[in-house]
C-alpha cells in the first residue's frame, strides 16, 4: 500500500470495517453527502449507501444517544463530532448514559459504540475548535479513551475501537490529519487497546505522551540526542484504561520521568501519570517527575496567544535536559 | 445592508492574502436579517447574533475597526485576540458574543429577558439561530422556558435551507420552524428573509409584542446563504438552478426598488452610500491592520473579574537550577 495519511488512514479503518461487518454504521453532521468536514468519511456514501452512514441534524446529545440505543440492540454505531469541542453537548448521554448502561444492567447488555472526531489545537482554530477534551472523559469509569498519534496506529486502533464492546471516544488529533504521513500494509490487523507502545527507545530520561504532542517529543528527542542526552519516548495510545505497566518499565529503566500533553495542565492526565509514578515507583526515581503541558487558561485565536498556551518543542527539550543532568 | 456586505468583501480579500487565518462565514444574502432586526432597537435591548451576523453588530454601533481587528485577531479586537470572527461581544452595545456550540446563546437571551421581565425594564433580548441549530435541545429548553414565563424575547431563525452541506429536510419533518411556536405557547411568524421591508415589518410586530408584555415570538426569515458554509467549502452539494434562483433575489436591489417605488433618487442614494461604505471598511481594515498583536502572557488575562490571590508557590522548572539541592528521603 502506498504512503497514507493519518487522516487515510482513519478513512480506511472505516471503511475495511464497514465491509468485514453490516452491523457497522456510521451517524454524523455532514459525514455523507460532504464526507465529513475533514474528508475523514469520504466515499463511505458511494460505496455503502445511505443506510450505513447517516447525515443528521445538529444534535450532539441525539447523537451519542442514539448510538446507544443501536449499540445495546446490537449495532455497531460510529457516531462522528465534526469537532470533538462539540462533545460537550452530548457530555450527559456519554457520562451518564453510555458509561453507566452496562453496569446499571448488571451485566447483561454490551454498548459497542465509538464516538470519534477531530482534537486538539495548534491550527489557531481558537477557543471552539481547539479543545483537548480527553481529561473530562478519563475519569468517567465504563468509557474508553484512545488518542493515536500515527497513521498506523490511527488505522488499528479505530479498528480494535470499532470491535470493542464498551464505548470508547477515539480522538483524532487534527494537526496530524494531514502532517503525519507512513507507508501502511495492505492488510493490517487491529492494534490491542489498553497497550502502550514505545516509539523510542532511550537510557536517560522517559517522555510518556500521546496524540498531537508525540512529534514534539521525538523531535525534541532526536535535538538532544545530538547533544548526547538519550532520551526515551513512550506513546501511550490508549489513555483509558491506561498502561501504567509500559510506563513502570521506562521509568524503571531511566529513573527520569517527562509527561507531556497538549490538554492543560491542572487536572490533565499528566497529573495522574506522575501521581502513579511517585505513589508506586519512589524509589525508581532519581529526579522529581515534570510535565509539559499547555498553560492553565483557554486556547486562544491569536497565533502570539496561542504560542504562548501551547507546549512546545523547546520546551520539552528543556524539560528533558533539566532531568538528564539532575 | 451594503456596508456589511462590502465589509465582508474586504475580509474575503484578507482572506485570499492570508491575513485571516481561522475560519471566515459570509452572511452574503443574508443581510436584510441583522440589518432588519436590530433596526429598531435600543441600546439596551441585548442582541445574540451568529456567526454570519456581521450586520448586527454594525447597526449596534460596534466600531467597525474592532470589528476587523477582531478578525485578524489583534490587541484591537473585541475579545483582544482571544477568540476568532465573531465569537466576541461589546455589551456596553448590547450585543452578546457567543460560543461556537450552535443554539446555545437562545437559552443565555432567555436570562436576559428574564432580568428584563423581573426588573420591569422595557428591553428586548433577540437571539439569532439558523435552521440547523434549531436540531439542539438547547434551542428547545429556551423556547419552552421563554413560553412558560412569556419572557420578551424574540427568536429570529435564520433559515438559509443548509446547515454546512446538510438541507433542511433532513435537519427537521417540517417546512416552517415557526411551526413549533405553537407547542412553546408562543407565536411564530414567517417573512422572506431577502426583503428589508418585510424583516422590517414582522420583526416590528414581534418587537411590539413583547415590549407591550405579550411575550415571546419566533420570527422565521426564510433566506439563502450565498457563499459556502466558510471560505473554504466550494459549496459542491447544491444545484446550479437553486443558485440562480436565489441570485434574483438579493436582498440589495430588492431595497433599491422599495426606495425606487417611494420615490428615492436610488442614483444618488447609492453614489451616496458607497463613498461612504468605502472610506469607513477603509478606515478600519488600516485600524485592525495597525492594531498590535497581543503578547502571549495576555492569554491569562481576561479569564476572572476578581482574580484570587492564591499565596505564590515555586513552580517546577525552579527546581532545575544548574546545582540543585539533594533529595532528601
Ligand atoms: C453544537 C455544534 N455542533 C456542530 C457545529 C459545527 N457547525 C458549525 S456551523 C454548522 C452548520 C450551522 O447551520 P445553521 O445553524 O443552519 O446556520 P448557518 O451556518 O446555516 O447560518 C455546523 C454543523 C457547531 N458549531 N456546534
Amino acid at each position: 500500500m502506498p504512503v497514507a495519511t493519518y487522516l487515510q488512514a482513519v478513512n480506511l479503518a472505516l471503511k475495511e470495517e464497514m465491509r468485514r461487518d453490516p452491523d457497522v454504521f456510521v451517524m454524523g453532521e455532514d459525514v455523507a453527502v460532504l464526507g465529513g468536514a475533514f474528508k475523514a468519511t469520504e466515499g463511505i456514501l458511494d460505496e455503502f449507501g445511505p443506510d450505513r452512514i447517516i447525515d443528521t441534524p445538529i444534535s450532539e446529545a441525539l447523537l451519542v444517544g442514539a448510538g446507544v440505543g443501536a449499540a445495546s440492540l446490537g449495532l455497531r454505531p460510529i457516531v462522528e463530532m465534526q469537532f470533538m469541542d462539540f462533545i460537550s453537548c452530548g457530555f450527559d448521554q456519554l457520562v451518564n448514559m453510555a458509561a453507566t448502561a452496562r453496569y446499571r444492567h448488571g451485566g447483561g447488555l454490551r454498548v459497542p459504540l465509538v464516538v470519534r472526531g477531530p482534537t486538539g489545537a495548534g491550527v489557531h482554530g481558537a477557543l471552539f475548535h481547539s479543545q483537548d477534551p480527553e481529561a473530562w472523559f478519563t475519569r468517567v469509569p465504563g468509557l474508553k479513551v484512545v488518542a493515536p498519534a500515527t497513521a498506523r496506529d490511527a488505522r488499528g486502533l479505530l479498528k480494535a475501537a470499532i470491535r470493542d464492546d464498551d464505548p470508547v471516544i477515539f480522538l483524532e488529533h487534527k494537526r496530524l490529519y494531514r502532517s503525519v504521513k507512513e507507508a501502511l500494509p495492505d492488510e493490517q490487523e487491529p492494534e490491542p487497546l489498553g497497550v502502550a507502545r514505545l516509539a523510542r527507545g532511550g537510557s536517560d530520561v522517559s517522555i510518556v505522551t500521546y496524540g498531537g504532542t508525540l512529534p514534539l517529543c521525538l523531535a525534541a528527542a532526536e535535538r538532544l540526542a545530538a547533544e548526547g542526552v538519550d532520551v526515551e519516548v513512550l506513546d501511550l495510545r490508549t489513555l483509558l484504561p491506561m498502561d501504567f505497566a509500559a510506563i513502570a518499565r521506562t521509568v524503571g529503566k531511566t529513573g527520569k520521568l517527562l509527561a507531556v500533553h497538549e490538554d492543560r495542565r491542572t487536572g490533565g492526565l499528566g497529573g495522574e501519570i506522575l501521581a502513579r509514578v511517585v505513589e508506586d515507583l519512589w524509589d525508581e526515581l532519581d529526579a522529581p517527575p515534570r510535565r509539559v503541558t499547555a498553560k492553565d487558561t483557554h486556547t486562544p485565536f491569536a497565533p502570539t496567544l496561542e504560542a504562548f498556551v501551547l507546549p512546545s518543542e523547546d520546551e520539552i527539550a528543556d524539560a528533558a535536559r533539566g532531568l538528564a543532568a539532575y | 445592508m451594503k456596508l456589511t456586505r462590502e465589509f465582508e468583501e474586504r475580509i474575503s480579500r484578507l482572506h485570499l492574502q492570508n491575513k485571516v487565518f481561522g475560519g471566515v462565514y459570509s452572511g452574503r444574502g443574508q443581510e436584510a436579517i441583522a440589518v432588519g432586526c436590530c433596526a429598531d432597537l435600543g441600546p439596551q435591548d441585548v442582541v445574540f447574533p451568529l456567526h454570519r451576523d456581521l450586520g448586527v453588530f454594525v447597526v449596534k454601533g460596534v466600531e467597525p475597526g474592532r470589528l476587523m481587528a477582531q478578525i485578524l485577531g489583534k490587541e484591537g479586537g473585541l475579545s483582544r485576540g482571544k477568540d476568532s470572527f465573531l465569537h466576541a461581544g461589546d455589551l456596553s452595545k448590547g450585543v452578546f458574543g457567543g460560543t461556537s456550540m450552535l443554539g446555545a446563546t437562545l437559552p443565555v437571551a432567555c436570562g436576559a429577558a428574564l432580568k428584563f421581565k423581573l426588573r420591569h425594564e422595557p428591553y428586548v433580548a433577540v437571539a439569532f439561530f439558523g435552521e440547523g441549530a434549531s436540531s439542539r435541545g438547547d434551542v428547545h429548553e429556551a423556547m419552552n422556558f421563554a413560553g412558560v414565563h412569556q419572557l420578551p424575547v424574540v427568536f429570529v431563525c435564520e433559515n438559509n435551507r443548509y446547515a454546512y452541506s446538510t438541507p433542511q429536510s433532513l435537519q427537521m419533518a417540517v417546512e416552517d420552524v415557526a411551526e413549533r411556536a405553537a407547542g412553546y405557547g408562543m407565536k411564530g411568524l414567517v417573512c422572506s428573509g431577502n426583503d428589508l421591508a418585510a424583516v422590517l415589518e414582522t420583526m416590528g410586530r414581534a418587537l411590539r409584542r413583547a415590549r407591550d408584555g405579550g411575550g415571546p415570538t419566533l420570527v422565521e426569515c426564510k433566506t439563502y446563504r450565498y457563499r459556502g458554509h466558510s471560505e473554504h467549502d466550494p459549496a459542491r452539494y447544491r444545484t446550479e438552478e437553486e443558485l440562480l434562483e436565489w441570485s434574483t433575489r438579493d436582498p440589495i436591489p430588492r431595497w433599491e426598488l422599495y426606495l425606487e417605488a417611494r420615490g428615492r433618487d436610488v442614483a444618488k442614494v447609492r453614489r451616496e452610500t458607497e463613498a461612504e461604505v468605502t472610506r469607513v471598511v477603509d478606515e478600519a481594515v488600516a485600524f485592525a491592520e495597525a492594531s498590535p498583536e497581543p503578547e502571549g502572557p495576555e492569554a491569562f488575562e481576561d479569564l476572572y473579574a476578581t482574580p484570587l490571590a492564591v499565596p505564590e508557590a515555586p513552580e517546577g522548572p525552579a527546581a532545575f537550577e544548574p546545582e540543585p539541592p539533594q533529595l532528601t528521603h
